[in-house]
């Protein structure tokens, strides 16, 4: 593998072109820790089991959280100072893992945050954790839309363009703007998500 | 790693395309205001006209971006179905896990079509996004 470095002419391709490794865009060695949160999160709702559901809710959404936070306040930010190669090789090693980790936790948080919700009664229009609930759900319909919509195609298109022979520059540095601007904005909106579960646990 | 940086060489991101994800996106994102309805009314039942509208709205703008696609030329259509049926997989996953906790909750009758319905959408419309972002800048 052939490092580029800043200050070597933009206009062109260093170093052969077929000597890397190829990307797994999607890492398989993850999927059986996907899998079995899948299964865990399907015994807590068909059991109703409190403590898997709790444990499933608060593990998931703190690090969902801790995630967006992180990615888009600290490492973003970072990345966006990096040039194009250096950028390439960070996320040919950090976006496969969020490929796997994201959707994970996220289907963990919210599949079982509505079980909790529905059991302890805050779903109801009586309960003062009502409208807490209904403007938590509008951070996580915009979030949800900027990730999928956005982020997500950004991420794995960008693992896709550097899988390529000779990947395109331009290409990479569009699509992972894209991906530091979005995950920027989740990670503002995960505060608050974070305001509002900490107002609907102590109401 | 080697990165071509030219300017030059912008054939594949130069290219224009039908706004695809937009529509598959603008889909996304009506029937998921469709089910923040829907969940914001659990356990009581929720005005099903307007959910109705989103999805209906919903699949108009899917089944746009689906027509357009077809019909695209330059286009690697080989890509995006390759990306596309990854993609439906692990969407199909997230889908099934919410069909599953709404029938758990006693969904049933209307209500419970219409969360199918927009499920549907979800499923179809995510992939549709990410397989035309990658497939957009293909080469083949």
């Amino acid at each position: 593998m052939t490092d580029t470095v800043q200050g070597v002419a933009p206009s062109t391709p260093v170093g052969p072109p077929t000597d890397r490794p190829k990307i797994q865009v999607v890492p398989l060695k993850g999927l059986p820790l996907a899998a079995a949160a899948v299964v865990f999160v399907t015994v807590a709702i068909a059991g109703n089991w409190q403590w898997a559901l709790m444990f499933c809710h608060v593990a998931g959404g703190g690090l969902w959280t801790g995630l967006d936070l992180f990615v888009g306040l600290v490492l973003g930010p970072i990345l966006g100072r990096l040039s194009i190669p250096a950028r390439a090789e960070f996320s040919a090693k950090f976006m496969p893992k969020m490929v796997i980790i994201m959707p994970t936790v996220v289907m963990m948080t919210l599949a079982t945050g509505f079980q909790i919700a529905r059991k302890l009664g805050n779903l109801y229009a009586k309960s003062p954790n009502h409208s807490w609930l209904i403007v938590s759900f509008c951070v996580v319909g915009i979030m949800a839309v900027i990730a999928l919509g956005i982020l997500e195609p950004a991420n794995i298109a960008v693992l896709f363009e550097m899988n390529k022979p000779v990947p395109n520059g331009v290409i990479i540095d569009r699509l992972m703007k894209r991906f530091i601007y979005t995950a920027g904005i989740t990670g503002l909106m995960q505060v608050a998500t974070l305001v509002i579960m900490t107002r609907v646990a102590t109401q | 790693m080697s990165v071509d940086q030219s300017q030059s060489t912008l054939s594949s991101a130069d290219r224009t395309y039908p706004p695809i994800a937009w529509l598959s996106t603008g889909a996304l994102a009506l029937v998921i205001i469709g089910g923040i309805l829907m969940a914001s009314y659990a356990p009581r039942k929720a005005p099903l006209g307007v959910a109705a509208g989103l999805l209906v709205a919903g699949v108009v703008l899917l089944g746009s971006a689906g027509v357009v696609l077809v019909g695209m030329k330059d286009f690697s259509h080989k890509t995006f179905l390759k990306v596309f049926k990854w993609a439906i997989f692990a969407d199909l996953v997230t889908a099934a896990m919410i069909e599953f906790a709404f029938v758990r909750d006693s969904t049933r009758g209307a209500s419970l079509f219409i969360v199918t319905g927009m499920l549907v959408v979800f499923t179809l419309s995510v992939p549709t996004t990410i397989a035309f972002t990658v497939a957009r800048f293909a080469d083949d």
